[in-house]
């Protein structure tokens, strides 16, 4: 049975740490992703399953929350594009890195986006997280309410907006900032994948040699035909371990730096995106002043009362924005630090694998009488 | 009769051989009545080159019994020069009681001959311009005059000396490596004066390409003794080569291609009553597919790999922007670094593609046009079978109509014929030493070919592999220098 999402704020009953999505399900056109949390209280382990539709709800949800004052303020942590079984190739342009392979990337991406919004101070206190995690009926089959934060029609209004000088040094310095650090980190992210992409067409490459190598068994008794067998046979087991060595720097790159800058170009992009709704509401509170000045007396007193509501609430998003903008600097650094770290840790340890196990073949080849 | 020991063995009088290199004494027969004077022994004696230490000289000898032998193990004292026994190694060795120069069983290891191209430089301007190359010889071999040497050469003085080997050897069954691609583009670049990466890629590609089909010759034991090679190597002015259209590669795959079609298009199929032959035609075939194959494969390979240089550098000019726009200090510092890290990574990517290339994907390309020189040794051997057979055919026919004629009775006419049947008799005679003669330096050259495959292949893939292991190890080193870099983001 649907549980009421009411407004009530609550706090989360599972440990955030622990949240994991363990495994991605496709059944036929769906893909259901199994999320696991622990509960606070060591009783045990809450599975559930949910689609991409649960996401959104819960997105949609936190989205809605026109009661939370300053809620525009917020950096809201970024859903990843819909992933699909058979995907267009418009799709997986969008998708980038989370697109590879089998779903792990475009796992650990939904992961992290439960994470963070479950850590979150202001939106891991919705109700919606907590049936998000623990209710065993998936929640996203109602249809929600329109969300305030419709950005197609803000789209619409324009980019003129975008530019709207700000009244706030600060603001303005992290808008120039933040219109650079989007371009670069997406193409950042772009251009890494690229490398990947060359990467697993190098893996595949070096399959195909090692298997046309085992082609080349002779069939005769012939001495020098059977040495020049066993070579054959050997150099098709060095590219064996050319294509492991490959295809697991393809991996670490996906799993730790890949998905990091992934993060942060969308991260970037959300914070743009809080950006233009503050400065919407920027323009929004300097029409209403105007209002206010050439309005004739008798609506002077209503005029007035919208400015000062419209004053209010941005204070009241310009408040929690700056905040936000705090924590999103310090944890992107954090975040890139760990993604760096773990790059270089795993690079280090498959290039050490990778050295010996080429060095043995070499061994192998000079003691070849 | 036993042989006592006591004195040295008199042959000593070896020319231009020192007295360094020990004689053996391979087998003896049993004592014949040969000379009146006494009996005298047949010994077979063998003697190393003192220049090439596997190259042996064999030769048999008559000796009485007086001559006494002494026989030690080595090692042996200096003087007088020891003698020692020998098991003899292959029973069809010993055919021959003459001079007789044996192959060389491993001998690649110390093959004491290193020839080096390099130095390209541009020689005059405009279409008539070239690219003289500088050949490099090092060597003991007594065959040249000096030990250390060098010439300049030209793509089509290459060209020429092929094609004169082609000519003389070829139709006898020596399988002579393939001259170096011709490239019209590559050629008209150069000429033009382009100076940019692909005209010096092709440069690089030839330069190596001319390098390994002058070492694959002087490898051959025959052709390194032929003049035209000694000319090529040593004098210092060539006579220009001229008409080298017809043996590139190509026209030898054509000149191949129409001796095959003549072949097949013969009624008469040639009776291969050696089934080696057979076996090792079919396994030629078989190999020209699979090299094809392999061929192919690397060279996708190296296409990904220059790819991905490219991506690398892009990614790496991304990254250097992402830390120049970043404000966190040592967040900035860290990804600055990344940059250069991948620039890094890039030019190993781009070295990891030079060996792929120069070593996998050339030697895969010279043993692809390699079987073609053999395909066409094969195909020589059938059309010597099929001139011997016209000439039996002839010979044939013109016994018949000497037959006839006696039973006619022209006189005149039969003198001619018994002439004309002399002749053709000779020539059939020819024809079937000509035919054996090919055979067994067929069966000779694809055994050398095929050792040496596996020599080259393993050789190469040494190379590589200390290649790989090499970036690996570079690898290691630019993440252990990084790895503090990251850590310290904070």
């Amino acid at each position: 049975m649907m549980e009421e999402v009411n407004e009530v704020t609550s706090t989360l009953s599972v440990d955030i740490q622990s949240i994991k999505v363990t495994e991605v399900v496709k059944d036929g056109h769906t893909l259901t992703f199994l999320i696991e949390s622990e509960k606070l209280s060591g009783t045990g382990v809450y599975h559930v399953d949910r689609t991409y539709d649960d996401f959104e709800w819960l997105q949609q949800h936190l989205f809605s929350q026109e009661e939370v004052s300053g809620i525009q303020g917020v950096i809201f942590p970024p859903l990843p594009v819909k992933a699909q079984v058979n995907a267009s190739a418009k799709v997986i342009k969008q998708l980038g890195i989370l697109g590879l392979g089998e779903w792990q990337a475009y796992c650990k991406a939904m992961e992290t986006f439960v994470r963070q919004i479950a850590a979150h101070s202001i939106l891991g206190k919705n109700n919606a997280v907590e049936i998000f995690l623990t209710s065993s009926d998936p929640p996203g089959r109602h249809r929600v309410r329109k969300n305030i934060f419709n950005r197609l029609s803000q789209a619409m209004e324009g980019m003129r907006k975008e530019g709207h000088k700000d009244v706030d040094e600060f603001f303005q310095t992290e808008r120039d900032h933040n219109l650079v650090f989007t371009g670069c980190a997406k193409t950042a992210a772009e251009r890494f994948l690229d490398v990947v992409q060359t990467e697993q067409k190098i893996a595949v490459a070096c399959g195909h040699f090692s298997t046309a190598l085992r082609l080349c068994v002779e069939q005769g008794e012939d001495p020098d035909e059977l040495d020049f067998t066993k070579v054959c046979v050997k150099l098709s087991e060095v590219f064996e371990s050319i294509q492991k060595n490959v295809t697991s720097v393809a991996e670490n790159n996906v799993s730790t730096l890949g998905l990091g800058l992934d993060l942060e170009s969308r991260y970037q992009e959300a914070e743009k995106e809080m950006l233009y709704r503050r400065t919407c509401k920027l323009v929004e509170l300097e029409t209403t002043r105007r209002n206010a000045e050439k309005a004739k007396p008798v609506k002077k007193a209503a005029m007035e009362e919208v400015k000062k509501a419209a004053e209010t609430e941005f204070d009241h998003i310009s408040g929690v924005a700056k905040e936000e903008i705090a924590r999103f600097q310090a944890a992107r650094v954090k975040m890139l630090q760990q993604a760096l770290v773990q790059w270089c840790e795993k690079q280090l340890l498959t290039a050490k694998e990778s050295a010996d196990q080429f060095n043995q073949h070499l061994q192998a080849f000079r003691g070849m009488a | 009769m036993s042989w006592r020991t006591g004195r040295t063995c008199s042959r000593n009088r070896l020319p231009l051989w020192s007295q360094a290199q020990p004689v053996c004494l391979l087998k003896t027969s049993a004592p014949t009545q040969t000379d009146p004077n006494g009996t005298r022994c047949l010994m077979t004696i063998q003697r190393t080159c003192s220049q090439r230490p596997q190259r042996r000289f064999r030769w048999t000898v008559q000796r009485g019994t007086s001559c006494c032998l002494m026989a030690r193990r080595p090692p042996s004292p200096p003087s007088p020069p020891p003698i020692s026994i020998l098991t003899p190694r292959h029973d069809d060795m010993f055919t021959h009681s003459s001079f007789d120069e044996i192959e060389e069983e491993k001998g690649d290891d110390s093959f004491d001959m290193h020839i080096s191209v390099s130095d390209p430089e541009k020689v005059g301007d405009g279409m008539n311009a070239y690219m003289a190359y500088k050949v490099s010889i090092k060597t003991s071999i007594s065959l040249f005059k000096s030990q250390e040497f060098s010439v300049k050469r030209r793509f089509s003085d290459f060209l020429g000396l092929h094609s004169k080997l082609a000519s003389k050897y070829l139709h006898i069954g020596y399988i002579i490596p393939p001259a170096p691609e011709k490239s019209i583009v590559g050629m008209t670049k150069m000429k033009v004066g382009k100076e940019d990466q692909s005209s010096n890629e092709f440069v690089e590609k030839r330069r190596s390409a001319l390098e390994r089909y002058l070492m694959r010759t002087v490898k051959h034991p025959i052709l390194l003794k032929d003049p035209d090679v000694l000319q090529f190597l040593e004098s210092s002015e060539l006579p220009r080569a001229v008409s080298t259209q017809a043996l590139s590669s190509a026209g030898l795959l054509r000149m191949v291609n129409k001796a095959a079609e003549a072949v097949n298009k013969m009624t008469i199929k040639m009776n291969e009553s050696d089934a080696w032959f057979e076996e090792k035609q079919q396994h030629f075939e078989n190999l020209d597919v699979q090299l094809r194959k392999l061929h192919a494969s690397v060279e996708s390979l190296v296409c990904h790999r220059k790819e991905l240089s490219v991506n690398t550098a892009q990614f790496a000019k991304s990254a250097a922007m992402l830390g120049n726009s970043e404000d966190h200090t040592a967040l900035s510092r860290a990804l600055s670094q990344l940059a250069e890290v991948e620039e890094k990574i890039d030019q190993l990517h781009q070295d990891q593609a030079n060996g792929d290339f120069y070593l996998f994907s050339e030697l895969l390309g010279d043993y692809v046009r390699l079987i073609i020189a053999v395909k066409g040794v094969f195909d020589h051997r059938i059309k010597t079978w099929q001139k011997w057979q016209d000439s039996q055919m002839l010979l044939q026919k013109k016994r018949e109509a000497e037959a006839k004629m006696q039973f006619n009775n022209k006189p005149d006419k039969l003198q001619q014929a018994k002439d004309e049947i002399k002749e053709l008799e000779g020539k059939v005679e020819q024809g079937e030493r000509d035919f054996e003669q090919i055979s067994k330096t067929i069966r000779k050259e694809v055994s050398r070919f095929e050792k040496e495959r596996v020599t080259d292949f393993k050789a190469i893939i040494i190379k590589y592999l200390e290649s790989l292991v090499q970036t690996q190890q570079q690898l290691i080193k630019y993440w252990d220098a990084f790895l503090p870099e990251a850590k310290a983001i904070s």
